[in-house]
């Protein structure tokens, strides 16, 4: 089997050619990391490789299957990890100067259940310095290209991740989502992307941006992919406090029941100015297609929408200027060469090892939980984040799922956002709220501009109701396959 | 500074709290940029949450316990092999007190 054929097929083909024989996991490891060398020059998804151990994970794989002891569908299948995600002896930087040296010490919890299921773990992905982005241009390593056209963004924070997975380099990926860092760039690179609901996944041994928000998710070329690797790394996890005490189903086993006739709502916040035409046109091809199943759409109203970006920003950055305390030139960081004294260590070593958008946000942060400012600004975007989650509510009493586009444009050029703090945040309006309100959320690909952008759409379900969501997004995604078209580099 | 200051933030001090030096650039840079951003916030003022609780998880849990069990430890060499400077299996900081 040429290596074209083996990056082309999504994981569930390849674990069917990995037990049946026609391939050997050495085989896939081999292929990817071909594609790495042959287009990674211009896109630029991966940080770190260890080819060696790659290799050596692919074998011990195909040992297992020899000796009759594979681990399950996940055995022998590659998956990059986001560099925020602890990988015991490989580095993390979080895309900071400020980690430039940092080897993780342990595994997180969804490596832990990656490795026991036999996935081969592959490199460090790119990402806006510590997840604060929408465009990964606030790497510190430099950007990553959108595969789909290299004068694009891939979206943020997950860049690498949702670019690794566009342009063939890793069948699937790990991201981190906290305001959308999963899906907008599954959305403007073509691919698939879930963040699943707040407290289904560890977010042990993920460096935290915004621990109240923050959730680890799947990238693939299909809803069926996503489903796999989701039901891989979720589950209750002691070593995480806010992870919650649920079973998991078998979301890949649920894609095959019928879908009975649901209800899809359409919030009519989302559908008002400042959506481009062809993403536009792309979603109401998407509602056709869902009426044509048989599924009822009705409009919903979500009056809160326009209030979620400021609440968003007022609480993840004073989460995050907490958090990132952490990073004190002391302990496992690099430490300014400057600092003359036990005070000026942590002030010179943060300003030499954070970038621009992270000392931002830190700042903006520290400003909204300072004295004499907490209550106008940090209490008050807590109370309207209970408005946020009671909107929600009130909607799912209708609707099984609400429909929006997952952008309000496609990719956009690199520079376009970068000195206009807000206009980039707006980039993730209409995926913000589903963090704030703990839900879970995915993006599909459902078409291309003229020009051959992707196009995303974005579905939220209910709380732990991942299986519903999954098994809708799959009755359009087996139909359209977006995802599973490639860029042409 | 009064309350309808467009910008209030003093970014020194703030800068101060938040424990990262920035040079003269950013702080022009930024000082500009956060008023703007903090102008966005304003939305947030028309807001009535009068009797709304403030929520801080989405789905928050209580009392979380772990069983108390020992466990295995990271070794002195694995907690400070990301030291930036360590001699002795300790971590080397600059000087706190006077000489």
């Amino acid at each position: 089997m040429s290596n074209a054929t083996i990056i082309s097929k999504t994981a569930v083909e390849l674990s069917r050619s990995l037990s049946e024989k026609e391939l050997s996991s050495q085989e896939v490891a081999q292929a990817y990391l071909e594609q790495i060398d042959r287009v990674d020059p211009q896109v630029h998804a991966f940080l770190h490789r260890d080819d060696d151990d790659f290799l050596a994970q692919a074998n011990a794989s195909d040992k297992r299957r020899a000796e009759g002891n594979t681990l399950g569908p996940l055995d022998g299948i590659p998956v990059a990890i986001k560099d925020v995600i602890s990988v015991q002896g490989q580095p993390l930087t979080a895309a900071s100067k400020i980690l430039e040296n940092y080897i993780s010490p342990y595994d997180a919890t969804v490596i832990r259940k990656l490795k026991d299921a036999g996935a081969v773990i592959g490199g460090r992905l790119n990402l806006d310095e510590f997840a604060m982005g929408s465009s990964t241009e606030n790497s510190a390593y430099g950007p990553t290209r959108n595969p789909w056209d290299f004068d694009r963004v891939p979206g943020g924070s997950s860049g690498g991740s949702s670019a690794a997975v566009a342009s063939r380099e890793a069948p699937l990926t790990l991201g981190s989502d906290t305001g959308g860092s999963i899906r907008q760039p599954a959305s403007l690179c073509g691919v698939v992307g879930v963040k699943p609901t707040y407290g289904m996944v560890s977010r042990y041994g993920l460096a935290a941006f915004a621990s109240s928000l923050d959730q680890i998710g799947p990238f693939s070329q299909t809803v069926e992919d996503a489903a796999l690797l989701l039901e891989t790394i979720s589950g209750h996890d002691p070593l995480d406090s806010t992870s919650f005490p649920t079973e998991v189903p078998q979301y890949s086993a649920a894609l095959r029941d019928p879908l009975t006739p649901c209800t899809l709502g359409l919030p009519k916040e989302f559908f008002g100015e400042g959506i481009d035409d062809e993403v536009r046109k792309a979603i109401d091809e998407t509602i056709e297609f869902y009426k044509s199943l048989g599924h009822k759409i009705v409009e919903i109203s979500l009056p809160t929408t326009d209030l979620a970006v400021p609440v968003y920003y007022v609480i993840a950055t004073a989460e995050a200027s907490s958090n990132l305390a952490r990073y004190d030139g002391i302990r496992y960081t690099s430490r300014s060469e400057q600092s003359e004294n036990a005070i000026n260590v942590y002030a010179k070593s943060r300003g030499e090892g954070f970038g621009e958008e992270v000392k931002r946000r830190c700042i903006l942060g520290a400003y909204g939980l300072s004295s004499g400012y907490y209550d106008a600004y940090y209490l008050k975007a807590q109370k309207t984040r209970t408005l946020i989650r009671e909107d929600f509510s009130r909607v799912f009493k209708e609707v099984d799922v609400i429909l929006t586009p997952t952008a309000p444009t496609p990719a956009f050029k690199f520079g376009e956002k970068s000195n206009d703090p807000i206009s980039m945040y707006l980039s993730d309006i209409f995926t913000i709220s589903t963090n704030l309100a703990g839900l879970p959320a995915l993006s599909v690909p459902c078409g291309f501009t003229n020009s051959g952008l992707p196009i995303g759409m974005q579905l939220i379900g209910q709380a732990f109701e991942e299986s519903s969501l999954l098994s809708i997004a799959h009755a359009y995604d087996r139909e359209h396959r977006f995802g599973c078209q490639s860029p042409n580099i | 500074m009064s309350e309808s200051d467009p910008n209030p933030m003093d970014i020194d001090y703030v800068s101060n709290l938040a424990r990262i030096e920035l040079t003269k650039e950013e702080r022009e840079k930024f000082h500009h940029q956060l008023g703007d951003v903090l102008q966005y916030f304003e939305k947030l003022k028309e807001v009535d949450v009068d009797g709304v609780e403030p929520t801080a998880h989405a789905f928050p849990r209580f009392n979380v316990w772990d069983e108390d069990q020992a466990k295995e430890p990271f070794s002195v060499k694995q907690a400070i092999q990301n030291a930036p400077q360590s001699r002795n299996s300790q971590i080397v900081v600059p000087k706190v007190v006077e000489d």
